[in-house]
């Protein structure tokens, strides 16, 4: 008998009889009730907690508030798809700027080693997020891969304001996740970090050491 | 540093040294007091008694269909080109891994933070094998290099401050000695990176395993888990049976119970899910994803209705940061790959009451562990059940059951049972008692190494208060 039948076979012979399911009451994850600015408040309040930096701009110029974002942190190497209209957007933008545009939609293979050690930013798109507790979500395709997101030090996610939900729960079940779960999924909360010295925070450990957050607004009153 | 080797047979000998160690008191007082505080204010908002009724319940739901749920599990996982192997024990986990590495022709191994590979101690049996294995979350990363083993189940490295963690980076890799603990991420960083580049494959571990979609969810604040993941060509992830669960809407409620209790934080940086290898049309990721599900005696606690409740453990760590024995002796005293009450109540199953007969009793039963637990598994009812097993009066249900029992303490406590529900055989003796107390002893056994010897009064309680009440009534 293969160890497979042999575990199954111990489960299902069990001592003491089978047992009986109980049911599950969700309600605790749920009906938080916030508006759209309550949740961006708290949305914004809670990435910061943890050393994301949140930048507002509007969906019309937001491709100006990147170009300052890259000269800010002077980045010179930047990594991004070419289809989703996130990256598609600020490459028609930044072809003037002085930044170098890397592609990020090629086999990893070709280009490991440049990828860990000459880029300075990755640009990524995002699926939304969870303003209960400051994450993003991301569902990385083969335009913006997995890596762009992790390898280079810094991280520049696109948010769209009206994309923030209240809770994980409230993600998973409105987006239907459990009807088919993309190669990865992700939630982001800040950049990457460690206590293992002395419980003394520490950023940057193996991923991103910043993560900016663009969050675009459709109205002007931002 | 020196580097000891620990046994859980030596518990109290180890704990006794412990003691001994001011350092070692002082780095876990001070990490546990904080993870406490930072706990206690993260669940402020939260109706916590809701949530781990949850989590508990999410738990036993799995627990209740487990076999169907593991199958689930394995053809989802399968149709999403996941490839699924099954070990009875941590032997035949290593052998399946060692072999998928070989079929690599792999020399170098990175693995991100997994308990379940310290459990069947994957690294050296790599290492016999000639494949190099290394830990890439800091804290294994450092444990690893200083020869030791994780003294908790979620900050490996608790038991080093900063000052021991300097001289190992500067002893083993050569970096300048400080406490800049920025420059000491920063260098470790650096050479990990040239690490994940060039292995062959990566070993994770897993937090939660959804059957219904085939996903594995990985929680890490690093980023070493994303890329132990992501970047070598093999993704190899062990994980006990008891992992899994039914839904995908189940793992929020655990996932937000997890980081909150594991470290008090609402969120942890990363979290992860996995649901197939790289596709065709995909840049990066593994082109292959193992899956091994371990069983090393989770099935036999699996047995019993009450040790049953074992298994709802998401490994958060809460009941040792809340524990006054662990926070006083920290966690390799216990000499085992769990620490503290989970290790207490999952240990005995893995190695027997025989190798572990100390653990279980190394608790006051305060109930601070079962009172944290987020998926309320009675902790302290455990430990007593344990106890019970090691002296032969439970179900027999646990390897090495009766391992504590001696006719001479049957028969001293069958003779106390009789004294005390006999009064007047009881009034006699402990007059006599009362009239002998010069006599006692001064050494009795363990009870004397800490306490004084207990003399019996002169005239016991009872006669005091029957003269006592003959006095106010003469009056
Ligand atoms: S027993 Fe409970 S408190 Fe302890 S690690 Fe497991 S889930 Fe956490």
């Amino acid at each position: 008998m293969s160890s497979r039948a042999r575990i199954l076979q111990r489960l299902r012979d069990r001592t003491d009889g089978a047992l009986v399911p109980p049911e599950s009451d969700f309600s605790v994850m749920t009906g938080r009730g916030w508006g759209v600015q309550e949740r961006l408040e708290r949305f914004e309040r809670l990435i910061s907690s943890v050393h994301a930096e949140v930048i507002h701009t509007r969906q019309a110029s937001w491709t100006e508030t990147l170009a300052e974002v890259l000269t800010a942190k002077a980045v010179r190497r930047l990594a991004l798809g070419h289809e989703h209209p996130v990256p598609a957007e600020a490459r028609a933008a930044l072809h003037e700027h002085e930044v170098d545009l890397v592609d990020a939609n090629r086999d990893i293979e070709a280009w490991q080693r440049e990828q860990f050690e000459t880029v300075d930013a990755g640009l990524t798109s995002t699926g939304g997020a969870i303003a209960e507790t400051g994450s993003l979500w991301l569902w990385p395709t083969p335009d913006e891969p997995r890596l762009t997101s992790l390898v280079p030090p810094l991280h520049i996610a696109v948010l769209d304001a009206e994309t923030i939900e209240d809770t994980f729960f409230d993600v998973v079940e409105a987006h239907e996740w459990s009807q088919g779960m993309p190669t990865n999924a992700l939630l982001i909360s800040g950049p990457s970090k460690t206590a293992d010295i002395e419980q003394t925070l520490a950023y940057g450990v193996h991923g991103p050491r910043e993560l900016v957050v663009l969050i675009r607004h459709r109205e002007e009153s931002t | 540093m020196s580097v000891q080797t620990y046994t859980p047979r030596e518990f109290h000998r180890q704990a006794h040294d412990a003691l001994g160690n001011p350092q070692i008191r002082a780095n876990f007082r001070k990490a546990m007091d904080g993870l406490m505080s930072k706990r206690r204010d993260v669940f402020s908002d939260w109706d916590l008694d809701a949530l781990r009724e949850l989590g508990a319940n999410i738990r036993q739901r799995a627990l209740a269909r487990l076999p169907e749920l593991l199958e689930q599990l394995e053809a989802n996982c399968q149709a999403n080109g996941i490839r699924v192997h099954w070990a009875q024990d941590g032997d035949e986990a290593c052998r399946i891994i060692r072999e998928l590495c070989e079929a690599r022709d792999a020399k170098s191994v990175i693995k991100g933070k997994s308990m379940v590979s310290e459990e069947m101690h994957l690294n050296t049996h790599l290492e016999g094998a000639g494949i190099e294995a290394l830990e890439s979350d800091l804290g294994e990363y450092l444990v690893q290099l200083n020869e030791q083993t994780p003294s908790h189940i979620i900050m490996p490295a608790i038991h080093l401050n900063t000052d021991e963690i300097s001289e190992i980076m500067h002893d083993k890799t050569g970096t300048e000695r400080t406490r800049d603990v920025d420059y000491m991420t920063a260098a470790a960083r650096a050479q990990l990176r040239e690490r994940f580049m060039a292995a062959d494959v990566g070993i994770s571990g897993v937090n939660f395993a959804v059957a219904e979609t085939g996903t594995l969810c990985l929680v890490e604040n690093e980023g070493n888990g994303r890329m132990t993941t992501t970047v070598p060509p093999v993704h190899i992830a062990v994980t006990g049976i008891e992992k899994v669960v039914e839904h995908l809407r189940d793992v929020p409620p655990l996932y937000a119970l997890l980081t909150r209790s594991a470290t008090g934080q609402h969120v942890t940086t990363y979290f992860n899910m996995i649901s197939g290898p790289r596709k065709p049309d995909e840049h990066d990721g593994p082109e292959e994803v193992h899956l091994v599900l371990v069983d090393n005696g989770r099935s036999s606690i699996y047995q019993d209705d009450e040790l049953l409740d074992t298994l709802r453990c998401i490994r958060c760590g809460a009941c040792m940061n809340h524990c006054p024995v662990y926070t006083r002796v920290g966690g390799h005293t216990y000499g085992t790959t769990y620490p503290g009450p989970i290790g207490k109540i999952l240990m005995p199953h893995m190695m027997g009451l025989a190798e572990t007969r100390d653990l279980p009793s190394a608790s006051s039963l305060c109930g601070a562990c079962g009172e944290v637990c987020p998926v309320k598994i009675p902790i302290p009812d455990l430990l007593v059940r344990l106890r019970k097993e090691s002296v032969g009066e439970g179900r027999g249900n646990v390897p090495g059951a009766g391992v504590k029992r001696h006719r001479s303490e049957v028969l001293a406590w069958k003779g106390f049972q009789w004294l005390a529900t006999h009064p007047g055989v009881w009034r006699s003796a402990m007059a006599i008692a009362g009239k002998l107390r010069g006599w006692m002893p001064t050494r009795l056994g363990g009870w004397t190494d800490y306490r004084s010897t207990p003399k019996p009064a002169k005239t016991s309680l009872h006669a005091l208060v029957k003269r006592h009440r003959r006095e106010e009534g003469s009056s």
